[in-house]
């Protein structure tokens, strides 16, 4: 605009000095300039929104197999559970979930094996068992399909997270000398040689190919059985043991499958040999994949498969009542105070610098404090809601108190003046008339200084809310955990099935406060008035 | 509506206060290190399923954290249990016995410290000293002190690799870091680096190849996978749990298996201990049982369910005698 002014108009009929060159390229990179502006900004945007994508995509892909669980539905004989109450209470449900387990497959019978087949199902079994029963007194005695849990390698096998398998192949002229135990294999051409080789099989002497652990796992399924292949020599024969006893014998006419592991056995946290029992069961349809209620009603656990996240959304809940039943009435009578009643001077303008000092505060010097005062001073328990609640409270007050005064202030002066023009009091005016209208900001400002406090685990660390606790709290002084501090531990854990875990409850998080915002938005929305 | 909501938060603050005066402890309340944490959880939680008792609340505060909560005194505001992945102290125990605290030791087996990379690089044999020469912060070259220069694995030994020195592992606030310096750091240590430098055995490179990741071992196994060459210190259980993945490292010839570290012949692990304060025993409820259900061999022994969560059992008659002077109570240090 300058150089328009600073210079004079041109003669008419002569290239002006809106038109001449130097003008078109001018105006030609001012135009340049906001054309790269926008693209910057678009870009900008384009790149928040590609890395949002990408971490909510993880997050979602990780996490959708944990909302799921593969249950084993088995008769157990409760027989001998006692009916009088009091027995009842020291009897082990292991025991008759673990010999249901074994009466799927009779015909395992080595100690080891039998170990390994009884690893199949969850070790919580026997506690879920005894909830049943404890529900359901009558079913003691009988025998009941109970549908338990599967441990969480056999769950991560079925969601084929834990071992990948090539296709099936159909294969015909296959016999097999016995039914169980050691057996020969032969076979009609040579595929098989072909097919160990492809799986890593180390070359021996005299040209016999050995499938050891570190090669990938050849199963054959012939007779209604399974034969786990060890050896392939020459001549189209080969080793195997019987991992399931053959029904009827494999002669060249017999159908078999052949199928192919392809993770090797010494690479995964789950046998052949579980494979073989799992798919088994897969087959008799004893195996069923529904929502994982588990994971919605249970606390934390060691176990993956009956870990969930009810405890620490108790335990966020709780924290959440303390913090708000104590940081709401405090901050909005902090904001009432310092914007309608306090004299304007140096002590209320200092007041006001350190409330905006307060907010800036890093989370885990509330913690510190918190150790300080409510448990080393006041001797409140450790890992409590209530001492949580308070320490989130210090710490969102601020919060309230800024965005209260801020809605506060936005209530225009006419509001006051008409108030007290007809007679009110001071208190009068402002609480019947400018509290009322300011009231769905600092509703604003609290949900989301509430979801601020749901999201932190820093101030915890140091009351003890970061620990391992599986009871469901009950109370404001029991030992409980929040979500973000559930996720912060599911995290460490070595087990792979807690990645999962680790990603289903940040979206329960994110559901939360997702929930939280969207009231926040909507009572501004609704209640919100513009002057 | 607004005198309402003001009147309800004061009874709910007035409420939670009243409360904060609780009634006696009858839940077991544990600290300490983040190394034993995943045992103790695990006891803590077949303790809870019995259904005689609360299951123990199980915090995770690091070992040296840990023993200061633990011996700051006895009553109802101070845990009952502490873990430990080294064996306490004595300026600790002294610290124990000045508040009153008589500590009870429970040596719960072993830990074995890996060098691991991704199952896609290359597999090396390493000794204690190779380590040592590729990771300390100042060695020994001709006689003369300097700081570290080797920048691949060939330059500290022909046989090695030519790949760039790039070593995760834990902050010197983790326990399995100090575990490290004294097993292999300090056992490695070579004359000159320890004449020059009383501590200079024990400091670790910070130019870059070796990467200090967090007390969190899964990012440790995470950044192992997208990265082939690089190679990660952690305990053992993450390499178990993660066999399909990684690949662990023979130490002075030894690999880190489950029978090598019982066995004791694999040089790089360490004693995990609980210790339990003798005072809290009969007053909080099921302390004596949760120390007996440690100590059972369904939970410790070599089949047990701490076996399957990584934890290397002790060797058998070591078991029995611990059991037994677990169950007797004898102080530490007497």
């Amino acid at each position: 605009m300058t150089d328009i002014v600073a210079t004079p108009l041109s003669p008419r009929g002569k290239p002006g000095i809106h038109t001449d060159a130097a003008a078109k390229a001018r105006l030609k990179a001012r135009y340049g300039a906001e054309l790269r502006f926008k693209w910057l900004g678009a870009s900008a945007v384009g790149l928040a929104a590609l890395f949002l994508l990408l971490l909510l995509s993880t997050i979602v892909t990780q996490g959708l197999p944990a909302f799921r669980m593969n249950y084993l539905t088995l008769p157990v004989d409760l027989s001998a559970v006692p009916a009088d109450p009091a027995a009842r209470a020291g009897f082990d449900y292991a025991g008759p979930v673990n010999e249901a387990v074994g009466a799927k497959f009779p015909d395992v019978t080595g100690r080891q094996e039998r170990r390994l087949l009884r690893g199949i199902v969850s070790t919580g079994s026997g506690v879920i068992l005894r909830q049943q029963v404890e529900n359901d007194t009558s079913l003691a005695g009988k025998t009941v399909d109970v549908q338990v849990p599967l441990d969480d390698f056999a769950d991560l096998y079925f969601k084929g997270l834990l071992a990948e398998s090539a296709a099936p192949q159909p294969l015909s002229g296959v016999t097999v000398s016995g039914a169980s135990g050691d057996v020969a294999v032969t076979f009609s051409d040579d595929t098989i040689a072909r097919l160990a080789r492809g799986a890593g099989a180390i070359e021996a002497e005299g040209g016999i190919l050995r499938l050891t652990s570190g090669a990938a796992s050849l199963l054959l399924d012939a007779g209604g059985g399974t034969v786990k292949l060890t050896e392939v020599g020459p001549g189209n024969t080969a080793k195997g043991i019987v991992y399931e006893a053959l029904d009827a014998p494999v002669s060249t006419a017999s159908p078999a499958v052949l199928r192919t592991i392809t993770t090797p056995e010494a690479s995964r946290k789950i046998t052949d040999r579980e494979i073989v029992w799992l798919d088994r069961l897969k087959a008799d349809g004893a195996i069923t994949n529904t929502w994982n209620t588990i994971f919605f009603t249970s606390g934390a656990s060691r176990e993956a498969e009956l870990a969930g996240v009810w405890g620490a959304v108790v335990g966020s809940f709780l924290t959440l009542i303390v913090t708000i039943g104590v940081a709401f009435p405090i901050g909005v009578a902090a904001a009432i105070y310092l914007e309608e009643f306090a004299p304007k001077n140096r002590l209320t303008s200092l007041i006001e610098v350190n409330i905006n000092n307060l907010a800036a505060v890093p989370s885990i010097v509330f913690g510190l404090l918190g150790l300080a005062v409510f448990l080393n001073f006041f001797g409140m328990p450790r890992s409590a809601p209530v001492v949580g609640g308070l320490v989130l409270a210090l710490m969102t007050l601020p919060i309230i108190i800024i965005a209260g005064r801020a809605s506060l202030r936005a209530v225009p002066p006419s509001i006051r003046e008409a108030a007290l023009g007809i007679g009110a009091s001071k208190v009068q005016m402002v609480f019947h008339h400018v509290l009322p209208l300011a009231m769905p900001g600092i509703m604003t400002g609290t949900i989301l200084g509430m979801a601020h406090a749901l999201g932190e685990t820093a101030p915890l660390l140091m009351i003890g809310m970061v620990a391992f606790i599986v009871d469901i709290p009950g109370g404001f002084t029991e030992p409980a955990t929040i979500l973000p501090v559930q996720i912060f531990m599911w995290a460490d854990f070595p087990e792979p099935a807690f990645q999962q875990k680790t990603s289903a409850a940040i979206m329960v998080l994110l559901g939360f406060l997702i929930l939280m915002n969207a009231i926040a938005v909507v009572l501004r929305k609704r209640f919100e008035r513009r002057w | 509506m607004n005198k309402l909501l003001l009147t309800a938060s004061a009874a709910s603050l007035a409420l939670a206060a009243s409360m904060g005066v609780a009634a006696a402890r009858d839940q077991i309340q544990i600290v300490g290190s983040s190394t034993v944490f995943p045992f103790t959880t695990a006891v803590a939680e077949k303790l809870g399923q019995g259904g005689q008792f609360k299951t123990p609340v199980v915090e995770s505060t690091g070992t040296g954290g840990g023993m200061k909560l633990f011996c700051a005194g006895v009553g109802e505001n101070t845990p009952d249990f502490t873990n430990a992945s080294r064996a306490m102290k004595a300026k600790e125990l002294e610290t124990c016995k000045a508040a009153g605290v008589t500590p009870v030791e429970i040596k719960v087996g072993f830990d074995g410290i890996v060098l691991a990379n991704s199952k896609a690089g290359a597999v090396v044999d390493l000794t204690k000293d190779q380590i040592f020469k590729a990771l300390a912060k100042n060695v020994a070259v001709d006689g003369k002190v300097v700081a570290n220069p080797y920048m691949t694995w060939a330059d500290v030994d022909a046989t090695l690799p030519a790949t760039k020195i790039e070593v995760l592992g834990p902050p010197p606030t983790s326990g399995t870091r100090d575990a490290f310096v004294e097993l292999v750091m300090d056992a490695a240590c070579q004359a000159e680096v320890k004449a020059a430098n009383e501590k200079g055995c024990g400091e670790i490179r910070e130019d870059g190849a070796f990467i200090e990741a967090g007390e969190n071992d899964n990012l440790i196994v995470q950044k192992l996978e997208a990265n082939k060459d690089a190679f990660g210190i952690f305990g053992f259980s993450f390499l178990d749990q993660n066999a399909d993945k990684l690949q662990g490292h023979k130490v002075d010839g030894v690999e880190p298996t489950f029978e090598n570290i019982a066995s004791g012949d694999y040089g790089v692990s360490r004693s995990l201990y609980i210790y339990a304060k003798k005072e809290h025993v009969g007053v909080i409820p099921g302390m004596a049982e949760f120390i007996a259900e440690y100590t059972n061999d369904a939970a410790w022994g070599p089949e047990g369910y701490l076996a399957d969560k990584g934890l290397i059992p002790l060797p058998d008659a070591d078991r029995a005698k611990v059991a037994e002077e677990a169950k007797a109570l004898k102080p530490f240090g007497s």
